[in-house]
This record gives C-alpha cells, structure tokens and sequence, in this order.
C-alpha cells in the first residue's frame, strides 16, 4: 500500500494558485508553484483544513462509491453516529438504518455501538493504570497523524486502542461470515464517514496491519440517495443498539464523556488541539487523565464529507439521543482487551526535522536564518511558502528563489532603476553627451 | 524578541530574548519559540523536552521574582546551555530555594497555579548542568546546559 496516500487530494484545473490553503495548512504541507498549489505528500495529516478553505473546490478528499457495492455478494454499512444529525426532524435512529438497509447494504453496524466498547475498554485501562497519564485519545485520525509529525514525545500516550470504526468492521465483518457462510473477500465493509482522514486511516493505517473496512464512503454524496431511500420506507425494523455514550461520540466531547471521570479535557479545532498538545509536551496538564482531540470544529459533526452544518447536526444528535439508554454496549461484547489493543506502536515520523544529523540541520538553520533576516517577515504568502521562513528554507533547500518574494523582486527592481538612472547621470559630458547635429555636415572648422 | 548570531566557522548557534516581567501570558515564549528550533534541529525528543522544561521554568521565576530578565542560548551538536540572566533582588539562601515546596511568590501569583516551589527543584532535575550565582539586591544568574547525544 501506498505510504504516501492521501484522501487530500488537488484538481489543478480549478486551483488559480491563491494563498488560501497554504496560510491554512497546520503542518505548512503545501506550497504555491507554477501558479498551483502543491502538497508535500509525507507532511499531510489528511485533516481537511484546505479542502475547507478553498474557494475554488480545487482541494477534493477522495472517498470511494456506491458502486463498489458491486464487487462483493454481501454489503455491510458502518454508520458514523454523525450521519444521524444530518436529517431535519428525525426522531429514531432506525430510519436512517433501514434506509441504508434498501439504498442496497444487506446489513448495518452502527459504529456508535463500537465506540461503547471503545469507552468500556478506555475506562479499564485508565482504573488498571497501566498507561502513562494523560491519555490522549486516538479516535480522530488526522489528530494520531499531527501528533506522529510534530509530537514525538506524545506519541506514547496515545491511546493504543483500535478506533470504533475498526472494531464495527471487525464485528460485523465476524457476524456476517457467521450468518452467510460466504468467504470474507466476498463481503464488503463500508464505512459511512464524515472524515476525510478515514480514508487514509483506511488505506494506510496506523496501529493495526490492516484495515477491514473495504471502502469509505461520504455522507454527504451518499445524502440525497438515502433521504430518497428513508422517505419511501414501508415498514422500520428496529435495528438500533446503542445509547447517548455511542451517539455522543459524534461530537467534541463525547468520547471524554463516556469515561464517566470528570477528569478530562476536550479540544476541538485543528489550532486549539495544536496548543494543547505543545501543553502536554511540556509536561503541563499533568493532573488530568484523559485529553479528547478532534481536528474539526465541534468534533466529527464538523468533519468535510458532513452535509448539514456541525453544529445543527450537534443540536439535532443531542435531541435525538434524549431518550436512549446510557450505554447498549460492552467490552465482553468485543472479545476481551487484547482484541482491541493496537498491534504496532505510534512511531514518531520526523518529517520536520531539517536533517538527519544535528550537524547538517544546525548548518541550513543557519542559512535559512540568513536568508530570512532579507525577507519582509510580512508572512503574506505571494511567494507561495506559507511564511517568510518557510521560503527561506526553501531558497535553502533550492526549491525557490530569492525573487519569489514580490517584496525582495520589487527592491531589486528599484535597484536596477537606480542603477540606470545613475548610469544614465554618469555618462561622459562633453561633445559625446549630446551630439551638436548642428555641426554635423556643417562648416569644416 | 529574537536575535540571531552564527559564529563563522563554528558550528555553534547564540539566541537571545528578552523575557518580559510583567505579562505572564508571554512568559514562556522563548522556551516555546526554543523547543521549535531545536525540534527542527533534530534533538531527541528527550532533550528537548528537558531543555524547554527548565528554561521554562527559569523564565517563570524571572517573570514572578525579578521583573524579567534576558536568555542567551548557545545551541552545540552535543549540548545545550541557557543562561538566565536579571536585576532582580537574588536569593538571599540558595540551599533553601532549592527545596521543594519552598516559595516566595505572593498571593496573587500563587493564585494563577505558579510559585509551588518547584521552580528551582526542577530545573535541577532536567539539567545535566546546574549553576547558580546570585547576589541579593544585584540579581540572579542561572547557567542551565543539556547534554546531547
């Protein structure tokens, strides 16, 4: 599989090159050349801040269709609770997972039920004490893939616990080779996200081998067909298991929720989760056992394949989950800890260190630093490098030049003028300064 | 505020900030702005935590006790050293502000979850190197280095 895969992705056709997604960029991946924008793939957390941004819609987050359903015998759907917040007047979760059942699927998990095993194996691990406290929650992938760039000392408290989208794939997926006798490749697994990370998570994913989820699909291309499907529904089987732990998962705070320990925190925002992690680095926050982080504002609500606006969908979940059960479901449901438990740690991928020796680094330090002393510090972005600095490392690294700074272009500019009007100024007086035409062919002297 | 100097020939870097002595909320900047440049730099993880955690501790004690001061920072491939210096009014016992729980920061300080007393203790704990030379009335002077590599 691709190491470099991303579900971010950029339509060149329609990017015109402007500074919006670079200024934006939480780990200042992407540059402006040639008049487009670039990723630089091995920065990219997939967190879908310049897909967001874009006025353009040049930045697209890949995600695979309903097509693919095609390709297997038997389909099952893995809603992400957020798809229930995308309905206007929706007052029982099973509509929306009957409608998924007659837009083609043969069966639906709802990941919600996974996420209260996820908070029943949380609780425990956080009474057996073994983990280093504060935990920090893996749950949002493009958090796990920020704090594997630019957090290497954190990288052992992440929580090492598969997400809830995993483990309903691996459940459902177990359920229905039970039922359906048929081998596993013949069953397909989809997830329904709001999150463009899942589908890197998915391709590329950290902490287990392999995914077993088959294809991820986004609410909001799906949302037409299935507000179809759930209008023309005869009959609603209940389906729904899960209560207001595994619902709430769906917005910020709801995964610290369902610890039942007010001893947590909750940050959402790819800015905000930034600062509280440089808090954690510095061994701050040290009282606290659990740190909630989700990259998008509101938490999953507000993710870029959502169709309603997150913080509606928060309103309606919130309504919706009024009268569920506390919790439906429990860590036995799942087989055990071990059966959770990440099999490969979260290794730190030092992609913002300069270079591989302190030597070597601290030598282009020094060259960038002298480059960037000549830049404006203006950070406006016209080069294509997100801030002065960044350009100056890239002169360093020649990948730019001196003259991508309209600033530093403009000076030399007005040098060269200087140059000429002084060169102009200095030219021999005499007879050769302005030729006398008079005398031309005039009387021999 | 920042400056930068590169000795020609050496592979050694000098910083300098000012820390500000009355606003809280930019005490730390320069540990903050430090533990960037040195991740940069490819420091392992465990120095740098305990550089920036010292320093900032440093910078803190500066901030309550001596109205601010100066940090000049001297980055070697295999170590790191700080060095603090105010005009604050120095410490009078320096065995005792080295204790744990031991502090002078009045009320109002301790109001905003500094003056512990852990200040010092601590700054001794991430150091590999620790060095103290204060003269009441005159100031104080903290030369703090982390060993690399």
């Amino acid at each position: 599989m691709d190491r470099f895969f991303h579900s971010v992705t950029l339509n060149k056709e329609l990017c015109v090159g402007c500074t919006n997604c670079i200024k934006r960029c939480p780990t200042q991946a992407i540059r402006v050349r040639g008049g487009k924008a670039q990723i630089i793939s091995e920065r990219c957390i997939d967190c879908g801040e310049c897909v967001r941004v874009c006025p353009h819609h040049a930045k697209k987050a890949r995600h695979d269709s309903l097509d693919m359903l095609n390709n297997y015998e038997y389909n099952i759907a893995l809603p992400a609770p957020t798809l229930y917040g995308q309905f206007n007047r929706l007052d029982d979760i099973d509509f929306v997972l009957n409608g998924l059942k007659s837009l083609g699927f043969d069966d639906v998990f709802e990941v919600s039920r996974a996420a209260e095993i996820v908070s029943d194996a949380t609780r425990q691990l956080l009474s057996d004490g073994k983990l280093k406290m504060p935990v920090i929650s893996s749950a949002c992938p493009a958090v796990v893939r920020l704090i594997r760039v630019r957090f290497p000392d954190l990288c052992d408290r992440v929580l090492p616990m598969a997400s809830p989208m995993e483990i309903a794939a691996r459940l459902s997926r177990e359920e229905a080779l039970k039922k359906t006798g048929l081998p596993s490749e013949k069953i397909g697994v989809f997830f329904i996200s709001p999150c463009a990370a899942k589908v890197t998570d998915v391709r590329v994913p950290i902490g287990i081998e392999k995914s077993n989820v088959d294809g991820v699909l986004s609410i909001s291309d799906i949302y037409p067909r299935l507000v179809g499907c759930m209008n023309k529904l005869e009959q609603v089987e209940p389906i729904a298991h899960t209560g207001i732990i595994g619902v709430g998962w769906s917005s910020i705070g709801g995964e610290a929720a369902g610890l039942l320990n007010e001893n947590h925190l909750a940050a959402d925002g790819i800015g905000n989760v930034i600062k509280v992690l440089e808090e954690l680095e510095d061994e701050k926050l040290q009282e606290l056992d659990f740190i909630e982080l989700n990259a998008c504002a509101g938490g999953c609500v507000g993710g870029i394949f959502t169709a309603e606006n997150g913080y509606v969908a928060r309103a309606r979940i919130q309504r919706l989950r009024k009268y569920l059960p506390v919790s439906c479901n429990r860590l036995d449901d799942a087989g055990g800890l071990n059966r959770l438990q990440w099999t490969r740690p979260l290794e730190f991928a030092p992609v913002m260190t300069l270079a591989d020796k302190v030597e070597d680094a601290m030598r282009l330090m020094g060259e960038i630093d002298d480059i960037a002393k000549g830049l404006p510090k203006l950070d406006c972005g016209s080069c294509g490098a997100p801030t002065c600095r960044a350009l100056a490392e890239d002169i360093v690294r020649g990948l730019a030049r001196d003259t991508d700074c309209v600033f530093l272009m403009r000076r030399q500019i007005q040098d060269i003028a200087s140059q000429l009007s002084q060169l102009e100024g200095s030219v021999p007086s005499g007879d050769m300064a302005e030729p006398d035409l008079s005398r031309r062919g005039g009387k021999p002297e | 505020m920042v400056f930068w100097e590169r000795l020609p020939g050496e592979m050694t870097m000098k910083l300098h900030y000012e820390v500000p002595g009355n606003d809280f909320t930019r005490a730390g900047e320069a540990s903050g702005e430090l533990k960037l440049k040195l991740k940069r730099l490819g420091f392992s993880s465990d120095v740098i935590r305990r550089m920036t955690i010292a320093m900032y501790e440093g910078e803190i004690n500066m901030a309550i006790h001596a109205g601010g001061g100066v940090a000049d920072v001297e980055i070697l491939p295999d170590r790191i050293t700080v060095v603090l210096t105010d005009n604050g009014p120095g410490i009078p016992d320096i065995e005792q502000a080295m204790k744990e729980g031991w502090s002078t920061a009045p009320d109002n300080i301790r109001s905003l979850g500094f003056g512990a007393g852990m200040g010092l203790p601590n700054i001794k704990k991430y150091t590999d190197m620790l060095d103290i030379k204060s003269v009441v009335g005159e100031g104080t002077s903290l030369t703090m280095t982390v060993l690399a590599g």
